[in-house]
């Protein structure tokens, strides 16, 4: 049998990509200035979340996706279960709209991407703005935007990686 | 039995759909972690156990972590030094000129106050303790502003303990355990903070929004405040002491008065922990529940109408000696009469 017509292994595709999030984003919370300019806040969690729906439909992602939800939540103090809800929701969203995505072209994909983050943080605004009784800062969430948007090459590489590699899926 | 002797063997349920159930199982589990959450309460039960103990996971990791790059930071700095000592040495004498003539001037300032002091019998604040602790990882998003300081419940901080930085207020402590605090950051989206204006005294409520200035909400009166008055804490509510520096009031382009706190004067790499308890933290509220309740106001219309035979005269009710710490009844108006 050859190594091609194997089963996808999940902690290829699932284990080491959510691994990777949670040390980059860790990296990322630390207290480091660049002349007196702090690192931004992009969701690396976001194209590996998208990634995974676009890949495959699976049991464990979801799991895997409120995983880094919860991680990022305690890790940034936000209330516990909102990065998961504004994760989840992408993907679903992307997950429920996976024959509608496949052969599209990268920028298309990067389209779709966007309108994804877009989801994420709208979600996540709206629900901070139930929980705390206030509006977040419309420009605040308008960066992290931009800073995971362009996260978009990442979740690319990942697609590229995964997508033919379970011979069930081709 | 092997699996194709199994009829049940054959059944196979499409991947799609089991991903789909998992995925909805998934979000309510998320939905209600998210609905049972209380990270804002000064309580530490409500803070959660899942927190306490990431906390303690997260400080000794990001303490490692960020060792390289503030001993880089301290390196960089130190070579700066060296470089610009004879500009450094110009400025600091001329600060110094400065200095010495306020330091008349507070001497002076001092030595009145306290002739004050003793004239009206004063009862002054009591010093605060502090605690120092330094940060070892920091959130800037939009939903969550907070970081983790190294220093815990060994130090004697609470929740709800102030955290300044040597220009200003950073924010307040919302978890504790051993060896790590979250603070919660005066811009962070739940943060409410009773401020005043120096210059006028007119009270407001600071309120973050993930943005960097944060906003002076029920500002009251006419013009309470102009661009670059000087933002303090006003004491009130207990949670924080009054004078605390908390920043410079700006307009923002939204037409919203904003501060721009002092504390981002300089990265917040050191915090100082007030260790601060207010007279409503500190009061034995078991003690003031068992306090006898004063007696009820004879006549009062919420009492029920008292039997012909058994009514006193209300000479002789209000004669009768009450307890002690109970209050007099306040006086009440005579029922309207047709």
């Amino acid at each position: 049998m050859s190594g091609g017509a194997q089963p996808l292994a999940p902690w290829r595709w699932l284990g080491v990509p959510m691994v990777q999030v949670m040390a980059i984003t860790f990296l990322f919370a630390l207290p480091i200035r660049f002349w007196g300019v702090g690192l931004p806040e992009p969701v690396f969690a976001l194209p590996v979340a998208f990634a995974w729906a676009v890949i495959r439909p699976s049991m464990l992602a979801p799991v895997g996706v409120m995983l880094m939800g919860l991680y990022l939540d305690l890790l940034w103090g936000s209330p516990l279960g909102l990065w998961a809800v504004c994760l989840l929701l992408p993907y679903g969203l992307v997950l429920s709209g996976r024959a509608m995505l496949a052969g599209q072209n990268r920028l298309m994909m990067w389209a779709w991407y966007s309108a994804a983050t877009g989801l994420a943080l709208g979600s996540g605004y709206l629900f901070t703005m139930l929980d705390a009784q206030n509006a977040p800062n419309p420009l605040s969430v308008f960066w992290q935007f931009l800073a995971t948007v362009v996260l978009y090459p990442f979740a690319d590489r990942l697609i590229d990686r995964f997508e033919d590699a379970d011979v069930r899926f081709r | 039995m092997s699996l194709r002797d199994n009829p049940l063997g054959e059944l196979r349920v499409p991947l799609t759909w089991t991903a789909g159930i998992v995925l909805i199982v998934v979000l309510i589990t998320s939905v209600a972690i998210l609905l049972s959450d209380r990270r804002e309460d000064f309580d530490t039960d409500a803070y959660g156990r899942p927190r306490t103990l990431s906390d303690r996971v997260l400080e000794p990791v990001g303490e490692i972590a960020s060792t390289p790059g503030r001993l880089t930071g301290q390196g960089i700095d130190g070579v700066r030094g060296y470089f610009f000592a004879v500009s450094e040495n110009r400025r600091l004498k001329a600060e110094l000129k400065t200095m010495r003539q306020w330091q008349d001037a507070a001497l002076a300032l001092r030595d009145t106050n306290e002739r004050y002091r003793a004239l009206l019998d004063l009862k002054t604040d009591p010093p605060i303790s502090m605690a120092s602790a330094r940060i070892v990882t920091d959130s800037r998003g939009p939903f969550a502003n907070s970081r983790l300081a190294n220093a815990g419940a060994e130090k004697g901080i609470k929740a709800g303990n102030p955290v300044m930085s040597e220009n200003g207020l950073v924010g307040r402590v919302i978890g504790v355990t051993e060896g790590v605090s979250r603070v919660l950051l005066l811009t962070d989206v739940a943060s409410r903070t009773p401020v005043m204006v120096d210059r006028t005294n007119a009270r407001a409520i600071l309120t973050g929004d993930g943005g960097p200035n944060p906003r002076l909400e029920y500002l009251r009166g006419q013009s309470p405040v102009k661009s670059g008055d000087r933002v303090l804490t006003s004491g009130d509510g207990g949670v924080f002491p009054r004078g605390l520096p908390v920043g410079v009031a700006v307009q923002g382009l939204d037409g919203r008065w904003r501060v721009v706190l002092a504390s981002d004067r300089a990265p917040v790499d050191y915090v100082r922990i007030l260790l601060f308890q207010d007279f409503t933290q500190l009061v034995n509220t078991a003690g003031l529940e068992k306090m006898d309740v004063p007696p009820p106001t004879p006549g009062a219309s919420t009492l029920p109408a008292p039997a012909p035979a058994a009514a006193a005269p209300a000479p002789a009710a209000t004669a009768q000696p009450q307890p002690p710490g109970s209050r007099p009844a306040p006086p009440r108006p005579a029922a309207a009469t047709p």
